[in-house]
């Protein structure tokens, strides 16, 4: 359980002012000054102290990516984005601090881009994200207003922050898409290498962040790394904010320690599983992407990004949904399944092809109106999207179809078979293309 | 160098080299759509997916570079696989998605036996279907009249939206939707604005993109492929044409690095129906004002008479589509009636012949272009008069380094062109190290000019030839050979816009004619000025029933360039081979036969009986013919050449400098009679102004 003076964002829930003073009350640009004057490489090794692993999904430790940016700027500028195309179905974290703590944004972005030399920032908001946009932007001219940030501001490193609104293309969130969407081409994900460190926006040393990573980093270093890094589990220190959806009694975000039990997190701060805890069927632990865990496994569940790979499952964006026995946990599937196909950008083969073919076939079995094989087909259509395409896009596809088969294939079959039992005789599972 | 291990075989390769170059170089195959060596890199059709050691997924060979790759952990070189069972399941996935919505209509399909994926779908494919779901179809496109869309047939392999971005420099085509609704299209329904545009038909790995002119003609393995030379403009663009019995069905690019890469353009490709409409298949004579039909002795007789008046009284003229041989064959006989009217038209031009070959020749070479950091255009227009050149300075451009200006604009370049106008003015300040490009000039190490004939086919041409020597002079544009730079560096450079000019000025046709004539041998001569022959007896050899044979007194029908063995010299004077793909029509024979023929019914011997002898005496008259396929312009430069002393001195005239109007899908005989031609001719017409509605 995270005390409530360990919490980073204050105004998760809008309770006071998002505006400059208020940030400034609870803390915000207080000593900024003081964490620039102590130089980068104090500030990347304050980030790497900490802990902090991104806050976007994939967990790769923020201050190492920190430096993997060149050490001196030489013919080309730097730049940080930060990622605020938060699409990820059941994830609402981003929202909250863009509407409620705009400021600690800010501040770390400075941090941030002094750490990295950058004096630009781009921040890159998703499409659908409009109120948010204008909080932001809001806040922005504030800050520059105070000259808290601009050219000359009180910090002493020239810094322009520069809002940019998606076109709300889940794809964006792509970090190499993000950076072709803000380029102003299509969205579409870059091959890698070379990375966007060494090749990035406008071909310049790039670090795409977060905006829950970034925005951490400021009280992180207020606070120091050693208090940061004393809340949660070894290598997944820190507090997160997790966003609660599904069949719970109230649904929240609450920034809490990193490694806390489902149960503990589902009963203290969302009134428990809608039926009491058996009433669980299962889980997805980090947005629509990652596989589900199925209630067996729910128990003593811990949520963070080792734990959650231990049940071949990940913590992703910490965006759980919760299912009680009531759903239908196929059509569930079908539908994130649908939703990759629709969001796949087409660039790539197997996930073109593949997502399509994965939401048809589950569309089917959702119905029952399948054949027992092509489970096994499913999963072995899974297995070829997955890890064969140029971003991570096809595993978040087939991720969610392998868990599905993983924990639930009795469900499929008895679907099947109960499909078949109200019909005399089936011919075929489908009807087969006029070839 | 970098040393890899692959398949268990360790190879030393380049870093710059990506992992499929290096797999290939280590003789490992590997399968691939949508990469290609001339194009950006796409890395989406993922067919190329090989299993890299302490890398947990397959990568794409295609877009790893080897110096990315990672030594093991005691410091051996990286270990590549090609045949695991990994890799061979990953293919087989990627296969299988690419067909799951692919049509089952290779039967219908024109790519059927020189298909990418059905190739390997027979290496790589199952050999059932697993995907029991509706295949996507998608709606037609409209791609103007040479390329056939079937987009349902299309992979997303992007090679022709990287085709034309990057070679034909027209950002039109492009891919809409995304996910599996995901199309290539022009969007605007409308035929790609670049004279390229056919060369996405050979890269399309699949079907989508067929020709539209060649549809459901023939099958691959049904055609006579002859590797011959073209001669649709003086660039020499090496192609493979493939006919059936007596018909050319296609024409298709070969690689040559040195002239034309691998691409050919649209007149080149599409020219081919042109070749079998308005042929002269038998002897004409103008009998009270109209072409009678006659047979081919009364024809030579009737030429042999005419051309044995007095000497002074005949002109022989090469036209733009005289093969060598022709050329050589008309020139003997003259030498043997010694006849001094003899020149290469076209248009008149102030060439300098005096100072040899240079004087007219492209000296840069076309790949040699590649090594100018500065460039001036003068008087011409390379995207019309030569697609290849022009791709070959767009290239040189995109890789940055060189800067361009041009006197005399052209239409729209794609590439950027500091526009120095068409005022003579222009000319003179550049010559004399004014105005806004004679910094650049001055600063650049490897300057280049290209002179149009449009410079040069005006009254004051040899003055103009002189400004432009006086331009090679000042900025060092012709440096000859010297221990410091064992090669020199001649960029002075002539772009010639017909086949046949720069083999009639190598057998010593003069570029200019003057005088007035009794009778006058037109050799494949159609597009010249024929009002000044007014009065004169006419004599036309040629393939096509075009403006020579409408003027003519006596029509000789001849072989036209696919239908005869012939040496066709190029603007950059290398010389090349082409080869008979069909026979000629009717009764028409190959040129230098039938100047042989006359020669015969003169009772004057030329020296040769065939084509043999006639190459030996060729080559013993004019010694660069010996030279095959090479270059003058990549030997070293020689000492002597002076730019300076080309053309005349004098003042300029007062007309603006412009490139010869040319009306690209309808600059020849053969391109005229071509349907395909008329129909692009009239796509790419500007439209009549559209009056507003109201």
């Amino acid at each position: 359980m995270l005390a409530d003076k360990d919490r980073i964002f204050t105004n998760l829930y809008g309770l006071h002012s998002p505006g400059l003073e208020g940030a400034r009350a609870r803390g915000a640009w207080n000593g900024t000054a003081d964490m620039l004057s102590a130089g980068r490489d104090w500030v990347i090794q304050q980030v790497k102290d900490s802990g902090l692993r991104g806050r976007g999904g994939a967990g790769f430790p923020t201050g190492l990516k920190w430096s993997f940016m060149p050490k001196e700027v030489k013919d080309r500028p730097h730049y940080l984005v930060v990622n605020a195309d938060e699409s990820e179905p059941g994830t609402c974290k981003d929202r909250e601090i863009l509407r409620h703590d705009p400021h600690l944004l800010i501040e770390g972005c400075l941090i941030a881009s002094f750490a990295m030399q950058a004096h630009a920032c781009y921040v890159y908001i998703r499409g659908e994200y409009i109120a948010e946009r204008e909080a932001l932007e809001k806040a922005v001219a504030e800050a520059y207003q105070a000259k808290l940030i601009g050219k000359n501001n009180v910090h002493g490193w020239d810094f322009d922050l520069y809002v940019h609104h998606g076109a709300g293309a889940y794809i964006c969130g792509e970090e190499t898409a993000l950076l072709e969407s803000l380029e102003g081409k299509k969205g579409q994900p870059r091959l890698k290498p070379p990375f966007p460190a060494n090749t990035g926006l406008y071909g310049c040393p790039t670090t795409v962040n977060n905006v829950e990573s970034i925005a951490v980093v400021g009280e992180i270093i207020r606070r120091g790394a050693k208090w940061f890094a004393s809340i949660g589990r070894p290598k997944n220190e820190g507090t997160k904010i997790f966003c609660i959806s599904g069949h719970v009694q109230r649904p929240c975000n609450v920034e809490e320690a990193m490694g806390i039990t489902l149960r503990a997190l589902i009963d203290t701060h969302c009134g428990g599983v809608r039926g009491g805890w058996d009433n669980l069927k299962a889980v997805i632990p980090g947005g629509s992407s990652v596989p589900l865990v199925p209630r067996e496994l729910c128990d003593d569940l811990i949520l963070d990004f080792d734990a959650l790979r231990e049940v071949k499952s990940g913590l992703g964006t910490a965006a759980v949904i919760v299912m009680d026995k009531s759903t239908d946990v196929v059509r569930a599937i079908a539908r994130i399944s649908y939703f990759y196909k629709h969001e796949s950008c087409g660039q790539c083969t197997p996930c073109r092809e593949g997502t399509g073919w994965m939401w048809r076939v589950l569309d089917r079995m959702a119905k029952g109106e399948a054949e027992h094989r092509e489970i096994d087909l499913l999963l072995d259509v899974a297995g070829q999207v997955e890890g064969h395409t140029i971003c991570a896009l096809g595993d978040a596809a087939a991720w969610p179809v392998q868990g599905l088969i993983r924990h639930f294939r009795g469900e499929i079959e008895s679907r099947i078979d109960r499909y078949r039992l109200r019909k005399p005789f089936v011919a075929g599972a489908a009807p087969v293309a006029a070839e | 160098m970098t040393k890899l291990i692959i398949d268990g075989v360790e190879i030393d390769v380049p870093p710059d080299y990506t992992l499929l170059q290096a797999c290939e170089a280590a003789g490992a195959e590997i399968p691939r759509f949508c990469y290609h060596e001339r194009l950006s890199i796409a890395g989406n059709c993922r067919m190329c997916l090989v299993e890299v050691k302490g890398s947990p997924k397959p990568v794409a060979s295609c877009a790893q570079q080897v110096r990315d790759q990672r030594p093991g952990p005691n410091g051996e070189p990286p270990v590549v696989n090609t045949k695991t069972p990994l890799v061979k399941k990953a293919r087989e996935g990627v296969m299988e998605f690419l067909l799951i919505n692919h049509p089952l209509d290779c039967p219908i399909c024109d790519q059927g036996g020189e298909c990418d994926l059905q190739d390997q779908a027979m290496a790589y494919g199952r050999s059932g279907t697993r995907f029991d779901e509706n295949k996507r179809a998608v709606e037609e496109k409209h791609m103007g009249p040479l390329i056939k869309t079937v987009m349902t047939r299309c992979i997303q392999c992007t090679r022709c939206v990287r085709f034309a971005t990057e070679i034909a420099g027209v950002a039109e085509l492009g891919a809409t939707g995304r996910g599996e609704d995901m199309e290539i299209t022009t969007y605007l329904e409308a035929a790609m604005t670049s004279e390229l545009s056919g060369n996405v038909i050979d890269l399309c790995p699949v079907g989508a993109l067929t020709s539209k002119p060649y549809a459901f003609n023939a099958r691959p393995w049904e055609l006579k492929k002859t590797e011959t030379i073209d001669v649709m403009d003086a660039v020499g663009s090496n192609i493979r044409m493939d006919a059936r019995g007596p018909e050319v069905l296609r024409i298709l690019p070969r690689v040559n690095e040195e002239i034309n890469e691998e691409w050919i353009s649209d007149k080149t490709r599409f020219v081919w129906d042109g070749l079998k409409r308005q042929r002269l298949d038998r002897p004409f004579l103008r009998k009270d004002g109209r072409l009678t039909p006659i047979n081919w002795d009364e024809a030579l007789s009737v030429a042999a008479a005419r051309l044995s008046i007095a000497s002074e009284k005949i002109a022989l003229v090469a036209g733009d589509l005289a093969v060598a041989e022709g050329a050589f064959a008309l020139r003997r006989l003259g030498d043997a009636r010694q006849i001094a009217a003899k020149a290469s038209l076209g248009p008149d031009m102030a060439l300098d012949l005096r100072q040899g070959r240079e004087g007219y020749l492209f000296n840069t070479t076309i790949m040699g272009l590649e090594d100018a950091d500065a460039l001036v255009l003068i008087g011409c227009d390379p995207r019309r008069e030569a697609p290849l050149i022009n791709a070959r300075i767009r290239k040189t451009w995109l890789r940055g380094g060189l800067q361009i200006a041009a006197i005399g604009a052209s239409g729209p370049l794609n590439y950027r062109v500091l526009n120095l106008g068409g005022d003579v003015a222009a000319l003179e300040a550049l010559a004399a190290g004014k105005g806004l490009f004679a910094e650049t000039m001055a600063a650049a190490k490897r300057p280049a000019l290209i002179l149009g004939e449009g410079a040069l086919a005006r009254a004051d041409g040899a003055q103009v030839l002189r400004r432009a020597g006086e331009i090679s002079a000042r900025y060092g544009i012709v440096r000859a050979a010297t221990t410091q730079e064992p090669h020199g560096w001649n960029g002075f450079n002539v772009l010639h816009a017909a086949a046949g000019r720069v083999g009639a000025l190598d057998l010593g046709f003069a570029s200019r004619l003057e005088g007035r004539f009794e009778t006058v041998y037109l050799l494949q001569a159609d597009d010249v000025d024929l009002r000044r022959f007014d009065g004169a007896f006419v004599i036309y050899q040629g393939s096509h029933g075009d403006a020579g044979a409408a003027r003519a007194d006596l029509v000789l029908p001849a072989a036209s360039y696919a239908e005869q063995d012939g040496l066709w010299v190029n603007t950059e004077g290398r010389v090349q081979m082409a080869r008979r793909a069909v026979f000629p029509k009717g009764e028409a024979k190959e040129d230098w036969a039938i100047l042989r023929a006359i020669a015969g019914r003169m009772g004057v011997n030329l020296g040769f009986d065939h084509l043999a002898q006639l190459r030996e005496v060729l080559v013993r008259a004019a010694p660069s013919f010996g030279m095959i396929d090479h270059a003058p312009g990549a030997s070293p430069v020689r000492v002597g050449f002076d730019p300076a002393q080309l053309g005349e001195a004098g003042p300029l005239g007062a007309a603006p400098i412009a490139p010869t109007p040319l009306d690209f899908y309808r600059s020849n005989p053969i391109a005229r009679a071509s349907r395909v031609m008329a129909e692009c001719a009239e796509a790419t017409a500007p439209a009549a102004p559209e009056l507003a509605a109201e």
